[in-house]
This record gives structure tokens, C-alpha cells and sequence, in this order.
């Protein structure tokens, strides 16, 4: 599953969106062929860092879309900082991405 | 604060505390473990608040929300979140009408500005509710979405 991620100067703030390829079951949905019941799968939370220092923690439930799209900004972050996203899903799935700021 | 309630929790966060204490996990795996289900399981958004924040909070003039007024597509609606008040703690976004309101929550530490964007799914058409804590005061405003095509289950 692969997880994106961009960070770009918006005036004095720096945007950071990161996208995570997720199915985000709900656990209430039926398989349409085996109206079996698909077990809940979904992102429980996402961490954002600066330079190895936590700036975010975000707590998702069923609520949040498949594919789940999440954008922050932050102050003050510096040409090179490096921006590290990670996440874990509640089978404890984990994923994320690296970049710089620009 | 959040340590403390994490620590107080079972034997088993306990032990994974001290492994954190012992820098064997990073910070974010770490707070994974306290992925708060009162407030995710409740269902209505007074209740979710009060779990997630402690107070049901007061309306504030000071919290944007750019959702569509009608979202064609239920299972994706835009959010985004904007607030002009000081030391913004934490947002979480609500869909009030949802079986489970509270779709996500996040906390900031450090330079952080009053702004979250993500995309929700909404079962029919609903108030977003937004809880801001602003240095401890809790605020929210709401904006009403208008959805033609339900996005729980549909």
C-alpha cells in the first residue's frame, strides 16, 4: 500500500498533505457476491515529525474516506527539514513516506 | 497530560510505556496504543466530544469549515479546517449523523497553525461538527452538507 507524500510554502506556513492508499472498511459493508460481512480495516492513526520531532498525531475512525487524504501546516519549517509521516492500521498494518522540505 | 492518562492505563500499555521510556519504540508508535475507542464508539457527537475533549464545548465565530454544501458523493466529502484562534491543541471533525460521529481527531505538539484538511464519508445529509481545543478552551462550530448518494454501505 503505498502512502504519499508533499510538503510545499504556503506564505509563513508549509502545507503537508499525504495520501495513503487504504481500503478503510467500515466493518458494516457486505460483500455484494457472499454477502459475507467484510471485517473492519481502517487507519487508526497517523503521526507527522520534523526533523524527528513529532508535530501531529492523528486519530482516525470508520468515518474518514477510503484513501484517505490528510493535510496539516506547520510554522517555521526550514528548506531541507526533513518531514517523516507513519501509520497503523488496526490490524497493525503499518506504513508511511519521507520527504524534504523544498 | 497525555502521558499521564497513558500511563494510566492496562498492564499491557504499561509495559509498552516502559519500552517507550526505554526508547525502544519512536514516539508515534508509541502513542498508536491510545487510539481513544470511547470517543470513536460513541454515537452521537455529545457524547464523542465529551470523550474526546472532556467538555461539550461553546460555539465559536473563529472555526472556517470549507466543506461542499452538496456533496454529490457521500463516501468522499472534503473537509478542511481553519481557525484563527491561539494554541490550537487539537481538532477533531464529527458527522453528526453518522452511527459513529467522531471520524478523526489530531494533536498537535509545536509549530503547528489551526488547520486540518481530510475527506469523510457521510450516510445522508448532516452537520459537520468541528471541536477545536484552543489552550484548553474547548469551541466548535458545524456547517450543514447536503449528500445525494450515501457513502455508508451504499
Amino acid at each position: 500500500m503505498a502512502t504519499k507524500i508533499k510538503a510545499r510554502k504556503k506564505g509563513n506556513a508549509t502545507e503537508i498533505l499525504v495520501l495513503v492508499q487504504h481500503a478503510m472498511e467500515t466493518g458494516s459493508r457486505k460483500d455484494k457476491k457472499t454477502k459475507k460481512v467484510i471485517p473492519a480495516h481502517f487507519i487508526q492513526t497517523l503521526n507527522f515529525s520534523i526533523n524527528g520531532k513529532s508535530v501531529a498525531d492523528v486519530a482516525m475512525g470508520i468515518g474518514v474516506s477510503k484513501n484517505p487524504l490528510v493535510g496539516i501546516r506547520v510554522k517555521n519549517a526550514k528548506s531541507g527539514d526533513k518531514i517523516e509521516v507513519s501509520w497503523k492500521d488496526n490490524k497493525g498494518e503499518t506504513g508511511g513516506a519521507k520527504t524534504a522540505v523544498k | 497530560m497525555k502521558r499521564r492518562t497513558f500511563l494510566k492505563g492496562t498492564v499491557a500499555t504499561s509495559a509498552l510505556a516502559v519500552a517507550a521510556g526505554a526508547g525502544l519504540l519512536r514516539s508515534g508508535q508509541a502513542l498508536a496504543a491510545e487510539w481513544p475507542t470511547a470517543a470513536f464508539d460513541a454515537g452521537d457527537v455529545a457524547a464523542a466530544g465529551k470523550a474526546a475533549f472532556g467538555s461539550d464545548g461553546a460555539a465559536s465565530k473563529d472555526i472556517k469549515i470549507k466543506a461542499p454544501l452538496q456533496a454529490e458523493n457521500g463516501a468522499v466529502v472534503p473537509v478542511k479546517v481553519e481557525t484563527s484562534l491561539a494554541d490550537v491543541k487539537s481538532i477533531a471533525i464529527f458527522v453528526a449523523k453518522n452511527p459513529k460521529p467522531l471520524a478523526t481527531k489530531v494533536d498537535f505538539s509545536g509549530d503547528s497553525v489551526g488547520y486540518y484538511s481530510t475527506r469523510v464519508k457521510m450516510g445522508k445529509t448532516s452537520d459537520v461538527v468541528v471541536y477545536v481545543n484552543s489552550g484548553g478552551k474547548i469551541l466548535k462550530a458545524s456547517a450543514m452538507v447536503k449528500v445525494t448518494v450515501g457513502g455508508c454501505g451504499g
